[in-house]
């Protein structure tokens, strides 16, 4: 019960909850050498090369590093747009 | 048999390297086990005075690596703990002075006489950590639950890892359960996720660590404390005993004090 009223009056705000998100996002950096920018960059160059080879939703793409254990794993999450007219046409 | 090679490690200094690795050993050899202590901090030796040795050091490291005496010679033997040994730092040289190659070498030859070599690293990811870190069989890495000292730790557990060193062991120091339940700590919980390594011990901030160093008294060789019991603990897992780590929260704190009211009402 405390936990529960512990975790709804004050989780977001508090400054162990703040440390541990900040951390979270410092530690992938630093293990994976890719920076907030990096990884952007990466996206761009990403969207630029697929869609040389197939229409996707740039606009909708995500990427993202996720971990397992001490694990990291880069998730790109690309949709892609539906052509089958061209190829018809 | 032969000695297990322990080096307590942390990345960031201050975090309580010198303190684990004296109350660990001192636990160990207060059981019964034969344990060596390594203080491989050239430059800035303290393992002596937290083990309360200071006055007894005629040959350091360098000049066992150097020659100037034998191995023997180095090691100081603790008369409250007879079991227990100490090759102490040079306080006038630098890291450079020794070379992985060396502390191999050094443990190699300490191994069959011994059932614990522990070597107490320096802070930092150069030359000092580099020696430390060659004989080791376990690496014990030791954080304290905030931003810097977890940060270091992940890049020393990174470094380990490079290794090939096996996955290190985790020991979180100085929690204050107090600032834990009011959400103003990172919890052994978050640490551990952020860390994502093997719990190895969990010592509570403890004003007795301080006393006992004052002193030069290890605290977990009778402390009544909680941090000597948590140290304690340690040396029974290392030793491979299943030992259930410290609940550490505490009741306190306004939302803890409703919770209490709340389940005493409650019946």
């Amino acid at each position: 019960m405390a936990r529960i009223l512990d975790r709804l009056f004050s989780r977001q705000e508090n400054s162990a909850y703040q440390a541990k998100e900040r951390m979270k996002l410092v530690l992938v950096h630093d293990r994976t050498n890719l920076s907030g920018k990096a990884l952007e960059d990466l996206k761009d160059e990403l969207i630029e090369v697929i869609s040389r080879h197939v229409e996707i939703d740039a606009s909708a793409v995500r990427i993202e590093i996720s971990q397992q254990g001490r694990e990291q794993r880069l998730i790109a999450d690309i949709p892609l747009r539906a052509t089958t007219r061209r190829r018809i046409g | 048999m032969p000695a297990k090679v322990i080096t307590v490690t942390s990345g960031k200094g201050g975090v309580g390297k010198t303190t684990a690795t004296a109350n660990i050993a001192a636990a160990l050899a207060n059981m019964g086990d034969k344990v060596v202590c390594i203080d491989a901090d050239i430059g800035l030796r303290n393992l002596d005075v937290v083990l309360g040795l200071e006055n007894r050091i005629v040959y350091d490291l360098v000049d066992v690596v150097e020659g100037r005496c034998r191995l023997r010679q180095a090691m100081i033997r603790d008369k409250r703990l007879p079991e227990l040994y100490l090759i102490p730092a040079a306080q006038t040289r630098d890291k450079s002075a020794v070379s992985p190659s060396d502390m191999v070498r050094l443990c190699d030859e300490l191994r069959p006489e011994f059932d614990w070599i522990f070597i107490d690293s320096p802070a930092g990811i150069e030359r000092g950590f580099r020696n430390a870190i060659a004989p080791a069989d376990i690496s014990v890495v030791i954080t304290n639950p905030e931003v810097a000292a977890v940060r270091d730790a992940d890049r020393i557990i990174g470094l380990i890892e490079a290794e090939e060193k096996g996955p290190p062991r985790l020991i979180i120091n100085r929690i204050k359960p107090e600032m834990v339940k009011k959400g103003d700590m990172l919890s052994a919980e978050d640490v551990l996720e952020l860390l994502a390594v093997e719990l190895l011990g969990l010592i509570p901030e403890d004003g007795e660590v301080i006393i006992s160093a004052n002193r030069g008294v290890p605290v977990a060789l009778d402390g009544k404390s909680r941090a000597a019991q948590a140290f304690r603990n340690i040396a029974h897992r290392l030793k491979g005993e299943k030992v259930p780590f410290l609940e550490l929260e505490e009741q306190g704190g306004f939302f803890g004090q409703i919770g209490r009211f709340l389940r005493k009402g409650g019946g």
